[in-house]
């Protein structure tokens, strides 16, 4: 991989991340609702009150003026107050982020765990009993979505069994071993049900793009080296059958954040999932901005390694 | 010269489909003495690569299936070995140079991996030394740079480069039989005949014996010692390569050798190339019989009752063909 092919995809993410944060801005102005417009309901602040304060903070101003406000002070480090908390949008969400990050970057280590082989395995032996049965689960896994799942498991393991939390709690009151034992066992149900939908549908990209690659004619040279079935499936199938996984992982990263947003909703994970939704119920502009804002910065994060991933895999691509 | 390399005796190769057993390959004799040029023509869908791939037990299984026959080389039986053992005979004993060069390497390794993880297969060297060894097998199928094209990857070769990167992938632990499976049918004309050049040239230098896979006639005369002619899963005709060509026994391979243009006759005669009439018959439950009497000029009631046998028609030419 050549450093050029580095640089000009750093690059492009520039213009992306602009063009996304105009989009954002221009989108929830023209929403109704702002901080303020509770005032206006609260018969206990006069209008003039009100008013002023709309003028004082420009909410009244055009867009474009805002957005360019918004814009200078982002670059700033200023990230804006919440109305709602009564705190800097920064702090806010620094604290829920690694929540947040942690039980995705969990689930899909889990799905990765799980789909890769289990996607090989298949894959190399079509329409076998393990081929039919790793089918049938897969389609299970992805035909039932997280709300369902997530509130099954709650029922079984938390109400039947009681053996899991079912209420994610950020302030743990413990330390050393018992800290990190009651994390993890808070952390099992949503990293299961958010880790195995996206395994399910992960499993069957794999097959596929393996038996795609199996029937290559340079896999049968391969077998003709006499290198032995294992190192022709880990060589030369699996490294080629990844290049478009990756590709269909990265598309699929805003659907993991949605997805995200459920599921934390249902365990009650203070990640910025449901931050964001308490603050689109709040009306808390500023953090519905700067929330969104991350989240997209993620989705492009995550496509800029996929970029850089797949460049790694396929030496073809970097040296367009 | 009359060590016996190779020796497909009876060769079944079928493969089942939801319509029934395909006969692909059905009764196949071959035998390949050591250093000797063999080539197996006959039209698209004879059975010539199947049988080829048969060798090194390339073919998938499922569909495919041996049937019955044997696979001996140098004596043993290839076919009820288990896969390490077969393992051991890949590449090092017998390699194999495919039709289709563009797509035959790893897109995603570079040339000097691919041809350095044969030769530390076998060989038993370390990294550093097989890629030395890639680079000299380069050296010899005359590619220039070998050691900077070794970090190459496919794309940057041309197709007849890449054929020769195969060559010398195949040769790179000196195997006493190169199958070439139509090695240069996808290349333009001059590219083949560079191509048909060196692998002369290797045979010169390293002693193999070749399996030359073809449908080209005059490849054959140009290149091998003793031909065997293939159609519909069959062998129909075998002899040493001038006999074939001055008195060539079975109506299809006359038709075989009428059907290569030729420009001196084109300019003289009024006479049109002559193509085989008809198309290789449904290898699916063939009928009993000549399997060419539906296109043969000559045909008559024998020919459909029963398959002929093989017959020696003299020292070293065979033929199936009640004529």
């Amino acid at each position: 991989m050549s450093r050029q092919y580095l640089i000009r995809r750093l690059l492009l993410v520039i213009p992306a991340m602009l063009g996304i944060s105009v989009l954002l801005y221009t989108v929830l102005a023209l929403a109704p609702g702002d901080p303020f417009s509770e005032l206006a309901a609260n018969p206990a602040v006069p209008p003039e009150v009100a008013q002023a304060l709309r003028t004082k903070f420009g909410l009244d101003d055009p867009v474009w003026i805002r957005y360019w406000r918004w814009l200078i002070a982002m670059l700033h480090g200023e990230w804006g107050f919440s109305f709602q908390s009564r705190m800097d949008v920064d702090r806010l969400i620094m604290q829920r982020l690694p929540t947040t990050l942690i039980v995705i970057g969990a689930a899909q280590l889990l799905a990765i765990l799980v789909a890769l082989p289990v996607g090989v395995l298949a894959g190399t032996r079509p329409y076998s009993i393990f081929d039919q049965i790793a089918n049938t689960l897969a389609f299970v896994g992805f035909s039932l979505p997280t709300f369902f799942t997530g509130l099954l498991l709650i029922l079984v393991f938390s109400i039947q069994l009681d053996w899991l939390p079912f209420v994610y709690r950020a302030d743990i009151d413990a330390t050393g071993w018992r800290f990190y034992w009651e994390h993890i066992k808070q952390s099992i149900m949503p990293v299961m049900v958010l880790g195995l939908f996206q395994g399910a549908s992960l499993v069957r990209y794999v097959r596929s793009s393996v038996l795609d690659v199996v029937r290559l004619d340079y896999v049968t040279t391969a077998r003709a080296k006499g290198i032995g079935e294992r190192k022709v499936i880990s060589r030369h199938v699996v490294r080629n059958a990844l290049i478009p996984v990756v590709t269909l992982v990265a598309l699929q990263m805003p659907i993991v954040f949605g997805g995200a947003i459920v599921t934390e909703q249902i365990f009650r994970v203070p990640g910025i999932g449901s931050l964001l939704i308490s603050a689109m119920l709040a009306n808390d502009t500023p953090v519905i901005m700067a929330v969104t804002f991350v989240f997209s910065c993620l989705v492009v994060l995550c496509n800029l390694i996929a970029d850089v991933l797949y460049a790694w895999l396929d030496p073809r691509i970097a040296f367009r | 010269m009359a060590e016996t390399l190779l020796d497909i005796r009876g060769l079944k190769t079928w493969f089942k489909t939801d319509d029934g057993m395909v006969r692909a390959v059905d009764g196949v004799d071959l035998r390949i003495e050591r250093g000797e040029t063999v080539g197996v023509v006959g039209e698209s869908g004879c059975g010539k690569t199947v049988t080829a791939r048969s060798v090194l037990k390339l073919i998938d299984m499922p569909p495919g299936r041996f049937e019955d026959g044997q696979i001996l080389w140098q004596g043993r039986d290839l076919i009820p070995l288990p896969q390490d053992e077969m393992n051991k005979v890949r590449a090092r004993e017998i390699a194999i140079v495919f039709q289709e060069p563009m797509t035959s390497l790893n897109p995603v390794y570079t040339v000097g991996d691919q041809i350095a993880e044969v030769i530390a297969q076998h060989q038993k060297l370390n990294k550093k030394q097989a890629l030395e060894g890639a680079a000299e097998m380069l050296r010899l199928v005359n590619i220039p740079n070998p050691q900077r094209r070794i970090h190459d990857y496919p794309h940057q070769f041309s197709g007849g480069m890449r054929q020769r990167v195969m060559i010398a992938m195949a040769l790179s632990c000196r195997p006493k039989l190169l199958i070439a499976d139509e090695p240069t049918t996808a290349l333009d004309v001059t590219i083949q005949a560079q191509i048909l050049e060196l692998m002369q040239e290797m045979k010169e230098r390293f002693g193999m014996a070749i399996m030359l896979i073809t449908h080209a006639m005059g490849v054959v005369a140009e290149t091998c010692q003793r031909v065997t002619v293939m159609y519909a899963g069959k062998v129909v005709e075998e002899a040493p390569v001038r006999e074939l060509f001055g008195s060539p026994r079975h109506p299809y391979t006359q038709g075989l050798i009428r059907s290569i243009p030729r420009v001196d006759r084109a300019a003289t005669h009024k006479e049109r190339l002559e193509a085989i009439p008809g198309t290789v018959p449904s290898l699916l439950e063939p009928p009993p019989g000549c399997r060419f009497a539906a296109r043969c000029r000559f045909v008559t009631e024998v020919c459909t009752r029963a398959m002929p046998t093989m017959k020696e028609v003299s020292p070293g030419h065979f033929v199936r063909c009640v004529l």
